[in-house]
């Protein structure tokens, strides 16, 4: 009896702290504008959106286990889409950035369809969304409709209309409202129907299938959502730069960038992609601030990094984590203290 | 007129393809025998083109006679990333062999955009200028020379596999590790040698390409993609693929080019990409594996 007691006690004493930490953490990102200098704002800016689609990945290829190396292509479609409604029909990007993502989701869906179908697997699958978001590149860097090599250069107009703004808290509002809708979606996505389907595709195909999951469906649903999302990412890229070009929107770079921190911070978990950011974007910052002069080396910072996390915390940061304690409470099941 | 174009076309293709079969060749040993999509290929040739470049700028070996030199480092590089990246994590999910390699491929070619800063350099073989004219072809030098040596290395490259007793032990490792190991076969040893060998193979063919193409930290990502292209068309894992699968990339690539306006050829390389991996992942020469 005493002991249920204890337990709840214990159990409300914990949650509660956990109320008050992300209450605090809440403040913080609210007040973080406020108080931060603009180089500060801006590394606040590229956390955040480098979280945010590294969830957008995660979605995909940490949950239903699809490891994309192609995200650049739905990335650049968002970009692109928005940029050329906005520059050739002054569309607001607000309206664009959902048109985008629905080609995007679209396009995902498509080339998921025609991977799937073809029971495309594993290191095939990867290849195959790299070789989708080649063409993309190649088409748009041939396209005089689209700017061709040069891109797309945006027409300069501030204003909330055309998400364009002179400083930086209003790009940052967005991004971290971004941020924190997609942290929400993944939270409820666990704990759905869907998100199970995804988790025990990963696991094991076969077996989910012979119990009745359709697999391939819902590796489309999974592709057009993860896709779809990616695109929203590409489209606050183009805003905050006010400049997108085939290779910014479909270079390899970005597929690589896009799936880093997941990798880094823990691979379908939900704060991993978080965690990766705040682990990689100021590291890149920093040294590109210091080691200005010489290029690369925060590229080549982030690849040293990627190797020695892959070698030693193979479920990243945040998966190591969850797995020490998860193995620590069940010890302490099994052998209770006397 | 028309006729004599493509005819010329053809004739650069299959010189182009034999590079790509030489580059292709690494990526599929290596594949074939540990189940590794070796991102960090084209990496590591532009690590081969970057050494025969500075062995012909500082001490004037011009890069076919200092081919020697430049797999051996390639081999040695190949060898330990091998022994002590890749070999730790081998019964690791394939996609963390996969990224290991992309990290190792981003290590790379940002040290060598640190050392060497991102300016294209070229490199200049005066004896090597100018055409061969054989009738209405002409055909460039160090193109035929790339050409020969590629063929050739491929060939010494297919007798040692064949007929060497490594050669077998390499083999064996390729159809099953656990039998390997099981008959007393160092697999971890044999692991190292071959990623060594497809290390070489594809520097040996940055080295090659030096004479014609530029040099610049980001230049293996050309050709990491045609390698794929070429590996998945031929089927992954397969000697005879690569070779045959090179030479239709490249006669593919150079027919491209002549019909279509500037860089769409790349379309017909990733359009035939994509509709092999649909309709045949296997390739034309490959087995289907899981």
């Amino acid at each position: 009896m005493s002991d249920v007691v204890s337990a709840e006690v214990k159990f409300t004493r914990r949650s509660m702290s956990m109320l008050l930490l992300a209450g605090l953490a809440l403040g913080g990102v609210i007040a973080f504008p406020f108080l931060a200098s603009p180089y500060a704002l801006r590394v606040g800016i590229l956390i955040a959106y480098y979280a945010y689609l590294g969830q957008a990945w995660n979605i995909l290829g940490g949950y239903a286990g699809q490891f994309s190396f192609g995200h650049a292509a739905f990335f650049g479609i968002g970009a692109y889409t928005s940029s050329l409604l906005f520059a050739k029909l002054g569309v607001t990007p607000w309206i664009g950035m959902f048109a985008g993502a629905a080609g995007a989701a679209a396009t995902g869906a498509f080339i998921g369809f025609l991977c799937f179908r073809y029971g495309l697997r594993g290191p095939y699958f990867s290849l195959a969304t790299l070789a989708f978001a080649e063409i993309l590149r190649v088409i748009a860097l041939n396209w005089r409709a689209v700017g061709g090599a040069m891109g797309v250069l945006l027409p300069l107009r501030e204003s909330f209309w055309t998400m364009q703004f002179p400083e930086g808290p209003p790009y940052y509002a967005i991004i971290v409202t971004m941020l924190g809708g997609i942290m929400l979606l993944t939270y409820f996505l666990e704990h759905s129907r869907l998100g199970t389907y995804f988790v025990a595709i990963r696991e094991s195909e076969d077996a989910a299938e012979a119990l009745g999951v359709d697999t391939t469906r819902y590796k489309i649903v999974a592709m057009a959502l993860s896709s779809g999302l990616t695109a929203l990412g590409g489209t606050f890229y183009a805003q905050y730069f006010s400049y997108i070009d085939p290779n910014l929107a479909f270079g390899i770079d970005v597929s690589v960038a896009v799936l880093l921190p997941v990798i880094i911070g823990g691979v379908g978990t939900l704060f991993g992609p978080l965690a990766g950011s705040l682990i990689l974007t100021p590291l890149g910052e920093v040294t590109r601030r210091l080691l200005g002069g010489y290029r690369g080396v925060h590229l080549m910072l982030f690849g040293a990094i990627l190797v020695a996390v892959i070698l030693y915390l193979p479920h990243g940061l945040v998966g190591t984590f969850q797995e020490k304690r998860r193995l620590g409470r069940r010890c302490s099941h099994d052998h209770p203290r006397p | 007129m028309r006729g004599t174009y493509l005819v010329q076309a053809v004739v650069n293709g299959i010189l182009l393809g034999g590079v790509y079969a030489l580059v292709a060749l690494g990526l599929t040993l290596i594949f074939g025998v540990m189940r590794i999509v070796n991102f960090a290929h084209g990496a590591l040739m532009m690590v081969g083109m970057y050494t025969a470049y500075w062995i012909f700028t500082l001490w004037g070996i011009n890069p076919y006679l200092s081919l020697p030199l430049t797999m051996g480092v390639l081999f040695l590089l190949g060898a330990a990333i091998q022994r002590f990246l890749i070999d730790p994590i081998l019964d690791a999910p394939q996609h963390n062999q996969l990224l290991l390699t992309l990290g190792v491929m981003l290590f790379l070619e940002n040290l060598a955009l640190f050392l060497w800063s991102p300016d294209f350099r070229t490199l200049r073989l005066p004896w090597l200028e100018g055409a061969v004219r054989a009738g209405f072809l002409l055909v460039n030098k160090p193109r035929i020379l790339a050409f020969a040596f590629a063929l050739l290395s491929t060939l010494a490259l297919y007798l040692f596999l064949k007929h060497t007793e490594t050669g077998k032990t390499i083999r064996a490792t390729a159809q099953d590790q656990v039998g390997a190991a099981l008959v007393g076969i160092d697999v971890r040893k044999v692991n190292a040698l071959t990623f060594g060998i497809g290390s070489a193979c594809v520097g040996m063919a940055g080295a090659l390409v030096t004479p014609y193409f530029y040099t610049a930290p980001q230049v293996g990502h050309v050709f990491l993609l045609i390698a794929f292209v070429v590996v998945v068309l031929g089927g992954l894992g397969s000697f005879t693929g690569a070779l045959v699968g090179g030479l239709i990339v490249g006669v593919g690539e150079s027919i491209g080019a002549l019909l279509l306006p500037g860089s769409f050829k790349e379309l017909v390389i990733y359009a035939i990409f994509v509709l092999v991996l649909l309709y045949r992942p296997t390739g034309l020469f490959g087995e289907r594996y899981e």
